[in-house]
């Protein structure tokens, strides 16, 4: 039991520790691919720290859920990292949090930003607020069908046992219902994060932010809070991707050894991972915001077509 | 006379007394007796409940209190769920009631307003205790009346309460009628108008017979229930009655159509063929996403809240549907599971919409306005009833670690892990259900923020919302005791797990759907679990531990002018209202919701390429509304006007109408 909770507070260590570093790495990849000289890699670090040494400042008029919100969004975080099978499938939460509450945690620190944004009584806050909500709100559907064909054939949908039925019966995961799923919850994924097409991370225009306009008014070490934990939901939802659709290299057990081998895979997995959405966000455009409802149907078609072929497959 | 009987027999002399108070005492005690007799009234019932969901059963048929038929009551564990869910919601009202209807002795404290309270109350405890066909009627009809008087309490402050008022008696009769004539028919041909007396006689029922009382019963009790198409009374009726009747009819009295249905359809019926189910499924999947978008878009508080009882009521419909469909399929376990989550959901539900109705109410109280629009910035000024309100919103947005949550993920578990040996239609119906309920949640989330972030937070946008102060204590009170009750289901529902045992064995599904200890939640059949009180303390406890460390570790906060990318000064013009914060959604479902827009323009006489002025107006009618029902108010007009061209006020023609009905009535007994 204890070793158990050892291993999540390591995953919780090494996910804070590697978020900045996936995104520096991002960056520099974009940046090498654009012909830019680019930042460094740790360069998200260092601009964590500056800011944490910053004075916060508040709005006039906001409340207690602009202070709140940069807590409750760290909160979800760490929680879902506790308890994501991201190094052992024997987590110690593994039967306290599932892939539904897990859906439901990230939403809700989502809500909590979204909150932040309209107490702060300006007009950008209230615009990304209100953009943020409604891709979330046309998200849930493919995510929850992504849900559905992932646990189906394992009968749960407790995170653990999902990864596990993976790692001990391989054939069961290279299915053409596992690629449509895979498929479905990458666009996902996109749009939760908010990385193009659905949101640029690195724009400050009025026409087109979504993120960046609901945490405007944060300066500080709330910004910094909110940063981080930006940095580790898109960690979480690629570690996430990478676990469920690949789960070679995750241990089955708690021995050092063997979680300490599952790191080295989990870093490599997030390194191939998050380059390979660099060189997806070179090559491809923001999209209107009124068109990306139409890119979350196909995800969402792309989720049902998944489920139908593992009830007809299986 | 068992604990049961004690405890219901109380709460109904509870109310005869708050009755009589509310006509006697002056006006300046008023509110505090019958709130005072109202709580008794929701206490008693709700021990009665618990009493009879912990086994204690109790019948008895008092033969002379009514001509007839007599009085037959018969409380079972099903009936004892209702009763507490409605107890617990009256015991809110009757807190909230004091302060809310103050002493100023007309509106909602007038006299007859006050002492129809604990009266309604009564009325909605005696829908579950009822035992036969015609006791049931009976107090369905009470619960129907006292509610029509109540939702009429403040007639006189606007045309739209008379509007509403007319809207609900026509629904609420068609519904009764069309209730009254599938019961009728059952017990007709069940041989037996008892509840016990048409259980052992549907063995022998045609098909026909009980697919006819099905579709009656559905009708009349979806249209009590709220389930979109046959709404419509509904937005109006809970918008404009006194809020604490919104909260009771909201929380309460459409919970009891769901009774209805599940008594019918589970008990009394012993369930049907696989397309009652379906037609089921598909009337809560509908209600589900037309009411969420209708609530999406309002920007009247209570009408977006009524709209969200539409809502959750299509969810807790699903759930009946899935578990009717999954015990016919022979999933007994999973069948158990869906229907744990319907019922768990209607508690749940009724935790949350009392809690937000009564936040509406006080609101309302201190700002004089339901228009989201013209609210916000009420956090500092009424922060004890945001902070309430924000409790409601979370367990409406069914969000870790909300009350709404937990249900929400039983009936999504029932849902995902059904058998595919269930045939082709439940694996196509599944995902689609799946889809429905997520999406539902996803605007619902959308819902709340908007309801929370427009109408409380950031600055006034009103003169009136500047002013607002905080409720008195008793309204607090009462919603607090709402909020806690809401945080307790959230965090260990496990204890709801024997009731809702009791009720799956006594309509005949798997025996003890929810498992597990005060800590997780385990199902029967399914291998999943979570851990409602681990999530809970764990979002709130880490959620403490960074502010605290931040707080330490960092420099104090500073307050300043909002920045707004280097902007101007601000004003409270330039926020995001309601309505904006909805227009991306609202345009993404244009098709459903097809908004009315006219854009006016202008311009002066010298020149038709300059512009004087822009009017924009956007509308959004209610669709089903006017497809629906527009054509046949319509046509009843039409009816109406051509029939008064046979009273034209001439004696002689009408002696000539007796004669003639005399003549036909006698040929017609000749000719048999």
């Amino acid at each position: 039991m204890t070793v158990g909770w050892i291993v999540a507070a390591a995953q919780v260590v090494l996910v804070a520790a590697v978020a900045p570093l996936l995104v520096g790495f991002t960056r520099a990849v974009r940046a090498r691919l654009e012909g830019r000289a680019g930042g460094r890699i740790a360069q998200p670090w260092r601009d964590l720290r500056k800011q944490l040494r910053k004075e916060p400042l508040i709005p006039a008029d906001a409340g207690v859920f602009f202070t709140a919100a940069p807590a409750v969004l760290m909160a979800t975080s760490v929680l879902v990292v506790a308890a994501a099978p991201y190094l052992s499938t024997r987590g110690p939460l593994s039967g306290s949090v599932d892939l539904i509450v897990v859906v439901g945690l990230l939403l809700l620190g989502a809500v909590a930003l979204a909150l932040a944004g309209l107490d702060t009584g300006t007009a950008f806050g209230g615009m990304g607020a209100s953009r943020e909500v409604t891709i979330a709100a046309l998200v849930e559907p493919t995510l929850l069908l992504s849900v559905f064909a992932l646990s189906t054939r394992v009968g749960s949908t407790n995170l653990g046992a999902i990864v596990a039925a993976g790692t001990s019966n391989q054939a069961q995961v290279f299915t053409p219902a596992s690629a449509l799923a895979a498929a479905a919850l990458a666009i996902a994924t996109l749009a939760e994060a908010g990385r193009l097409p659905v949101d640029n991370p690195a724009t400050h225009l009025e026409l087109t932010m979504v993120h960046e306009a609901m945490v405007l008014e944060y300066s500080g070490r709330d910004l910094a809070l909110v940063e981080w934990a930006s940095a580790m939901r898109l960690t979480i939802l690629l570690g996430l991707l990478a676990n469920l659709f690949v789960p070679w290299g995750v241990s089955t057990s708690l021995y050092p050894g063997a979680v300490a081998l599952a790191a080295g895979v989990f870093v490599a997995k997030l390194g191939v991972l998050s380059g390979l959405l660099a060189v997806g966000e070179v090559f491809a455009a923001k999209l209107r915001l009124f068109r990306v409802p139409e890119l979350l149907a196909g995800s969402f078609v792309l989720g049902l077509l998944a489920v139908i072929t593992s009830a007809v497959l299986a | 006379m068992n604990q049961t009987a004690a405890a219901l027999s109380g709460a109904f002399a509870l109310a005869g007394v708050g009755a009589v108070a509310g006509l006697l005492t002056p006006a300046r005690w008023r509110s505090a007796a019958v709130g005072a007799a109202t709580t008794g009234v929701g206490v008693t019932g709700a021990v009665a409940g618990i009493a009879a969901v912990s086994g204690t059963v109790w019948q008895v048929r008092l033969a002379d209190l009514l001509p007839l038929a007599g009085v037959s009551l018969a409380v079972d564990a099903l009936a004892g769920w209702f009763l507490l869910l409605v107890g617990g919601v009256a015991t809110v009202v009757g807190v909230y009631t004091v302060g809310y209807a103050g002493r100023v002795g007309h509106g909602p404290s007038a006299r007859g307003a006050l002492a129809l309270l604990p009266l309604f109350v009564a009325a909605m405890l005696l829908v579950p205790a009822a035992g036969s066909v015609s006791t049931f009627l009976l107090a369905w009809e009470l619960m129907a009346v006292t509610s029509l008087l109540l939702v009429l309490a403040e007639h006189r402050h606007s045309p739209a309460v008379r509007t509403a008022g007319l809207w609900y008696a026509a629904m609420t009769q068609a519904g009764f009628v069309v209730v009254l004539l599938g019961l009728a028919w059952l017990a007709a041909a069940a041989g037996g108008e008892s509840f016990a007396a048409i259980r052992a006689g549907t063995a022998e029922l045609s098909p026909l017979v009980s697919s006819g009382v099905f579709l009656l019963c559905l009708a009349g009790f979806a249209s009590k229930a709220g389930a979109v198409p046959l709404h419509p009374w509904l937005p109006r009726a809970h918008a404009e009655a006194p809020s604490h009747v919104s909260a009771l009819m909201s929380a309460a009295m459409v919970k009891l159509g769901v009774y209805g249905i599940v008594r019918v359809a589970f008990d009394l019926l012993g369930g049907g063929p696989r397309w009652w189910w379906l037609l089921l499924g598909a009337l809560g999947a509908v209600s589900a996403l037309y009411g969420i978008l209708q609530a999406a878009v309002a920007t009247d508080l209570k009408r977006l809240l009524a709209f969200s009882t539409s809502e959750n009521i299509g969810l807790i419909l699903l759930g009946l549907a899935a578990a009717g469909l999954l015990a016919g399929t022979g999933q007994l376990a999973v069948a158990g599971v869906a229907l744990a989550a319907a019922l768990l959901h209607a508690a749940n539900h009724a935790g949350f919409k009392t809690l937000l109705f009564c936040g509406a109410g006080s609101v309302l109280r201190a700002t004089g306005t339901r228009d989201l629009d013209q609210l916000g910035g009420l956090s500092r000024r009424m922060p004890a009833t945001t902070a309430l309100v924000a409790v409601g919103a979370l367990g409406a947005a069914a969000l870790p670690p909300g009350n709404g949550f937990v249900s929400e993920w039983l009936l999504l578990q029932a849902l995902l892990h059904q058998a595919s040996a269930g045939g082709t239609v439940l694996t196509i119906a599944a995902p689609v259900a799946v889809a429905v309920v997520a999406l539902t949640a996803g605007v619902g989330v959308a819902t709340y923020v908007k309801a929370l972030g427009t109408g409380f937070l950031a600055r006034p946008r009103s003169t009136t919302a500047a002013a607002a102060v905080e409720s008195p204590p008793t309204m607090l009170a009462g919603m607090g005791l709402a909020a806690a009750v809401c945080a307790g289901l959230a965090v260990v529902p496990a204890v709801a797990a024997p009731a809702l045992g009791r009720i799956a064995t006594s309509l005949r599904v798997e025996s003890a759907p929810l498992q597990g200890s005060g800590v997780d939640l385990r199902l029967a059949g399914i291998a999943s679990s979570i851990s409602p009180l681990w999530i809970a303390v764990g979002v709130v406890g880490l959620t403490v531990g960074f502010a605290a460390v931040a707080r330490a570790v960092g420099r104090a906060r500073r307050r300043a002018a909002a920045w707004d990318c280097g902007d101007g000064p601000l004003t409270a013009r330039m926020e995001y209202t309601a309505t904006s914060f909805v227009e991306p959604l609202q345009r993404v479902f244009d098709n459903v919701l097809a908004p009315e827009q006219d854009v006016d323009v202008t311009h002066p006489a010298e020149s038709a390429y300059l512009v004087r002025a822009v009017a924009y107006r956007r509308r959004l009618p209610d669709r089903v509304e006017a497809r629906l029902y527009r054509p046949v108010i319509t046509a009843a007009d039409a009816v109406g006007r051509a029939a008064r061209r046979l009273a034209t006020g001439s004696v002689h023609r009408y002696l000539a109408y007796m004669l003639t009905a005399l003549v036909a009535v006698l040929v017609a007994g000749v000719l048999r």
